[in-house]
């Protein structure tokens, strides 16, 4: 028996396919655009092939912004994923309690960015703010505005603060998804609290932890608005990070043309990641 | 190895229970033997998991004494009781290869590396595991990842009791058959204690040396299968067990004998309650009901032929009755007449039986 053919139902596909095409597609393409030719306005566009592209992969600048980017990265996840999972360990599972340490969990995650950055800006400032201050008043000469070191720190815990409430959630629901039996076997078992830990509670945890990581990862690759409010990319260019700088060039020196060659590069290089990271962690399971 | 004791065992979830309803094991007393395999028996929510999770100190009773030959356990942990169980569902270290999970109780406590590996071997081969050893545990199918639940438990040598918590329930049932007959084969090889969780009575008459049948929260009988067959203290008992279970039915005494709905019964007990005593049934097996032209009337509701034999619904007044009759008795069209055997007519008090 062949199956039916019926086309119309590429119908049903259309609206799908128009509102993907206006917010993702052309966007992109006009980028694409950008990215081998070049214009001095008024709709004129001159040839320029892969120009762009070559100028941006060969720039000290990329390449400074392109490791900053990788160190900020991989900080935050080194100290957000384990933080997370050590706060969801020490969750409640049951009781009154456990509304009020999600709820309390929560609120930095509906925070506009934005706000957190000005929250940090002013709460980190070492004349006025609460934070600078009693740094200071401690004897430690403390200024983010100034010292690079300081600029990287104050970032970095703003964004612990901000982000490490997500992971713990989505750990915290990988625990509770663990069923009772598992603890009570290994109690049986004799197993010690940390092959508990290794044995069932990581292992059940993989899934969500490796959703929080490709989250936790392409956030913070693409992260502008909280250091942009809190540091402006300084002091100097010790904290602008690659959408910093992109914007820099795109909408500071109106570089059209390397600013979409940046882009696409910036783009496959967040894809390329998320794609060998999930084919890692996903290997396993289809043995 | 240990005999099993029981001492006035109740236990409530609940801080201050305050009566007999906050109450999930009432009060239970029991001593169960060394090496025999024993069945809970009951519908969900009975307290057989509740009992079970005590004996395996996952639990500590609210009131009471659990004793493993003579030593008192009560508070003594899980760990240090040298039990195993066995769960619902089964439970193995996804990220260990089927060999480390076996080996993973011995590692735990501290056993040399070269009597882990003959150990598991051993265990291995019992349950027919051997060719999977070098498996990844989690890319076994349900019947083997409970294999290796039990074989986890297998390995120790030290194990007083094996205990099963409906180990069967997510197994496919023509497997179910086969992994309950190994454990009675283990059993009957290794002489372990086994207490058995179950609400399935085949399941529970199949594996049991002895049936402990409970209902809310108390032991209401304990007997080998043939005994809460043909003796059920309760009338609980009589309905959980057989499939159509007991016939229980209203009765009044008068003139010295039972009567069911004005009809003279003859019945298995030998000394008769007063009249007025509490509220009095008569339990009949529908196996020990048949047609009979001296008996009393009735109306045919319904026959089901289950190929082997035919079950009957009938009715008297607004009693339903159910009788199993042979698979070629004739059943009769006009005016049919049914009687009970009287030794196995049982009459029951306020739920419990008359002897």
């Amino acid at each position: 028996m062949s199956k039916p053919t019926n086309q119309k139902a590429w119908l049903l596909v259309i609206p799908v396919v128009l509102l993907v095409a206006f917010n993702a597609l052309i966007p992109l393409m006009t980028v694409v655009n950008y990215s081998v030719q070049e214009t001095f306005g008024n709709n004129v566009f001159f040839w320029e092939g892969v120009k762009w592209f070559e100028q941006v992969l060969n720039s000290s600048r990329f390449h400074e912004a392109f490791l900053r980017q990788l160190a900020f990265t991989g900080t935050i996840l080194l100290i957000e994923i384990p933080l997370g999972i050590a706060v969801a360990l020490s969750m409640p599972k049951k009781g009154p309690w456990v509304s009020v340490c999600l709820v309390l969990m929560a609120l930095p995650l509906l925070i506009p960015w934005n706000v957190v950055g000005a929250m940090w800006n002013i709460f980190a400032l070492p004349d006025i703010g609460l934070l600078g201050r009693t740094i200071n008043a401690m004897g430690i000469d403390y200024n983010f505005t100034q010292q690079p070191l300081a600029a990287w720190i104050t970032t970095i815990a703003m964004d612990v603060w901000h982000w490490t409430s997500l992971v713990v959630l989505l750990a915290y629901a990988g625990l509770c998804s663990i069923p009772d039996a598992y603890y009570q076997a290994a109690k049986i078992d004799g197993a010690s609290p940390w092959s508990v830990f290794w044995r069932i509670q990581l292992p059940k945890m993989k899934h969500v932890l490796t959703i929080a990581i490709l989250l936790r990862f392409m956030d913070s690759f693409m992260i502008y608005t909280e250091p942009f409010v809190l540091t402006g990319g300084g002091p100097g260019n010790t904290t602008t990070f690659l959408s910093i700088d992109l914007v820099k060039i795109a909408l500071g020196q109106f570089d059209l043309g390397p600013a979409a060659a940046m882009s696409l590069i910036y783009f496959f290089v967040v894809l390329l990641m998320c794609w060998i990271f999930y084919t890692l962690m996903m290997r396993d399971e289809e043995q | 190895m240990a005999k099993i004791t029981l001492k006035n065992l109740r236990h409530s979830y609940l801080a201050e229970p305050q009566n007999k309803e906050d109450y999930a094991l009432q009060q239970i007393d029991a001593e169960w033997s060394d090496g025999s395999a024993y069945a809970l028996l009951g519908p969900s929510g009975c307290g057989k998991t509740t009992l079970l999770n005590i004996i395996s100190g996952l639990l500590t009773p609210s009131e009471g004494q659990v004793l493993f030959d003579d030593k008192d356990i009560t508070h003594i942990p899980t760990a240090e009781r040298h039990i195993a169980q066995i769960f619902q569902f089964p439970v193995v270290y996804d990220t260990m290869s089927v060999f480390d999970n076996l080996a993973f109780p011995l590692r735990n406590r501290g056993v040399a590396e070269d009597k882990v590996t003959a150990r598991v071997n051993e265990v291995a081969k019992m349950l027919d595991l051997e060719h999977s050893l070098k498996q990844r545990a989690s890319g076994l199918t349900a019947d083997g990842k409970q294999k290796i639940s039990l074989g986890r438990g297998l390995v120790r040598e030290d194990v007083n009791v094996i205990m099963f918590d409906e180990p069967l329930t997510v197994i496919d049932p023509h497997l179910k058959w086969l992994l309950r007959s190994k454990l009675k084969e283990l059993h009957q090889q290794l002489g372990i204690t086994m207490i058995y969780v179950t609400h399935d009575q085949t399941e529970a008459l199949t594996f049991a040396d002895h049936v402990v049948v409970m209902f809310e929260g108390t032991v209401v009988q304990v007997g080998t299968p043939v005994e809460l067959f043909e003796h059920p203290a309760h009338t609980f008992v009589g309905h959980f067990i057989g499939s159509p279970g007991m016939n229980i039915l209203p009765c009044e005494i008068s003139d010295a004998a039972a009567h069911f709905a004005g009809n003279r019964l003859q019945t298995a007990c030998t000394k008769l309650p007063g009249i007025g005593t509490g509220n009095l049934e008569v339990g009949v097996r529908p196996e020990f009901v048949q047609f009979d032209d001296s008996g009393f009337p009735v109306e045919i509701v319904k026959v089901d032929d289950l190929g082997r034999h035919q079950i009957v619904a009938v009715r008297h007044n607004d009693n339903a009755i159910k009788m199993i009759i042979a698979e070629d008795a004739p059943i009769p069209s006009e005016n049919p007449r049914i009687s009970f055997s009287p030794q196995h007519t049982r009459l029951y008090q306020d739920s419990w039986v008359v002897n």
